[in-house]
């Protein structure tokens, strides 16, 4: 198993956790994830409104630096955004000619070329389809058991690209999450929008739904996620839909390789478990706990 | 160049079913539904659908372009709406267009976003002392963790991308 790996800017600073922790699994998993010297920025959700064109060149522009390596393998995405921006650059030109002429001129620019040979994918895509939930089993060293664990999925690893879940009701994270031994929290918020970028430009209505999905969340020990900017929405503006819904709705939010590292017998310091912003004092001492007292043979 | 009819032509199939809006998380804080956001746009309307905070409510969910029974590409038709928004300087959109021309800056200037500097790029475009303390909480919050990085993005000396910047305006400008 063999990927070009995209981290994106998200995971070089404010997701730090999530990169260390997504490259520390894979690495466990025997994958080897090769880094595109010299990546920049996908757009995220900001270029596509100053510039449709540019947000296709962003993307293109990593595509093609990983196509020059002539390796041939996929794209591992861990953030959501930047996969959905790979992605349509990777889709869109093949059946649009004149972007991908445009295309092709841009990145000419800095002597790149784009066949769109790659195939880009989101890092929930290659769990689900290349590991098998009973990889993690045969390597799980801790048992997760009696943790209730809700799996939110959030919008663009879904959609608009419906390709490995199912993009209304998707279920691919809950066989990872029972082998890990916790069981699956059963909610309907799994794959409704916390707001994404709206959150800095439009405070009011994202913390809604901030706020309408913490609510749903109740009872679970931590909501699990696969994106950047869904784990800031959900950890970090905890207070304030609290105040919004004038009750207590704090809850722990972790990333889905962080959960599946512990499992794993992977150190807490290697899955930056410190760094989370919403990390219950009774969910850190459990799996304090968990991560000290290996499974015996 | 894109203008209102490229948005037109998107949409021009649309038949009022309002799925979007059924399906619209958030369509509660808009004051024109999605559907009646199409509908000024079928008829050429303008000036009132940048009255309205619709197009600019939309958080790139893509629900209502999964759902509609029409395939039209309903998330892309409210991006360029915003794009046209940023491009005509509609005053109800101009604190989102700084927002996003401040990422976009720190793109071109450094190939990464840097969340620290994007945000000064932001705090400095908008001229309101009290948006900084807006966002003070989440900013205390990622210090804290050590997560705010104030050094400029990591990638290598390879310089700016104003070449390739410069490159895509002058295909926009020709096409």
């Amino acid at each position: 198993m063999n990927y070009f790996y995209y981290p994106g800017c998200s995971l070089e600073a404010s997701a730090i956790e999530y990169d260390t922790s997504t490259r520390a699994v894979m690495k466990a998993l025997g994958a080897e994830l090769v880094n595109i010297d010299d990546w920049t920025c996908c757009g995220a959700t900001a270029a596509e409104p100053v510039s449709p064109l540019l947000s296709y060149a962003l993307a293109a522009r990593n595509l093609a630096l990983a196509e020059s390596r002539k390796l041939g393998w996929d794209i591992l995405v861990p953030c959501s955004a930047c996969y959905v921006n790979l992605k349509k650059a990777e889709l869109e030109p093949r059946s649009d000619p004149v972007l991908k002429s445009q295309l092709i001129e841009i990145l000419a620019v800095e002597g790149l070329t784009l066949k769109g040979s790659l195939r880009v994918r989101h890092l929930l895509d290659i769990f689900s389809t290349d590991i098998n939930p009973e990889a993690i089993n045969k390597n799980r060293t801790r048992d997760l058991a009696g943790l209730k664990l809700a799996p939110y999925y959030g919008c663009q690893c879904l959609r608009p690209y419906a390709i490995f879940d199912d993009p209304e009701e998707p279920r691919s994270m809950e066989p990872f999450i029972r082998a890990t031994g916790a069981d699956v929290f059963n909610w309907d918020m799994g794959a409704q929008c916390c707001g994404a970028s709206q959150m800095s430009t439009k405070p009011d209505s994202a913390l809604l739904l901030v706020k309408n999905i913490l609510k749903q969340a109740k009872g679970t020990d931590a909501i699990v996620t696969v994106c950047p900017m869904c784990q800031l929405n959900l950890e970090a503006f905890q207070k304030q839909a609290s105040t919004l819904a004038s009750e207590d709705l704090s809850v722990s939010v972790l990333y889905l390789p962080q959960v599946l590292g512990l499992a794993m017998g992977l150190s807490w310091e290697n899955l930056l478990l410190a760094k989370n912003l919403s990390l219950k004092q009774r969910l850190s001492t459990t799996l304090k706990q968990v991560a000290h007292a290996q499974l015996s043979a | 160049m894109i203008n209102i009819n490229t948005v037109k032509d998107m949409v021009k199939t649309c038949m009022q079913c309002g799925t979007c809006t059924g399906s619209c998380p958030n369509a509660p804080a808009m004051d024109a539904t999605p559907r009646k956001l199409w509908q000024m746009v079928l008829s050429g309307k303008t000036d009132q659908i940048y009255k309205t905070k619709t197009f600019a409510m939309c958080s790139w969910c893509y629900t209502c372009t999964l759902r509609c029974p029409r395939g039209l590409p309903l998330t892309r038709a409210m991006t360029l709406l915003k794009t046209l928004a940023i491009q005509s300087d509609i005053p109800g959109f101009r604190s989102s267009a700084r927002f996003y021309k401040s990422f976009v800056e720190s793109i071109r200037r450094h190939g990464r976003v840097r969340e620290t500097e994007f945000m000064t790029l932001y705090f400095l475009a908008m001229k309101n002392p009290l948006l900084p303390v807006r966002f003070s909480p989440l900013g205390m919050k990622l210090l804290q963790k050590n997560k705010l990085d104030l050094r400029l993005p990591s990638r290598p000396g390879l310089g700016n991308l104003e070449a390739f910047f410069l490159k895509v305006r002058e295909i926009e400008e020709r096409s």
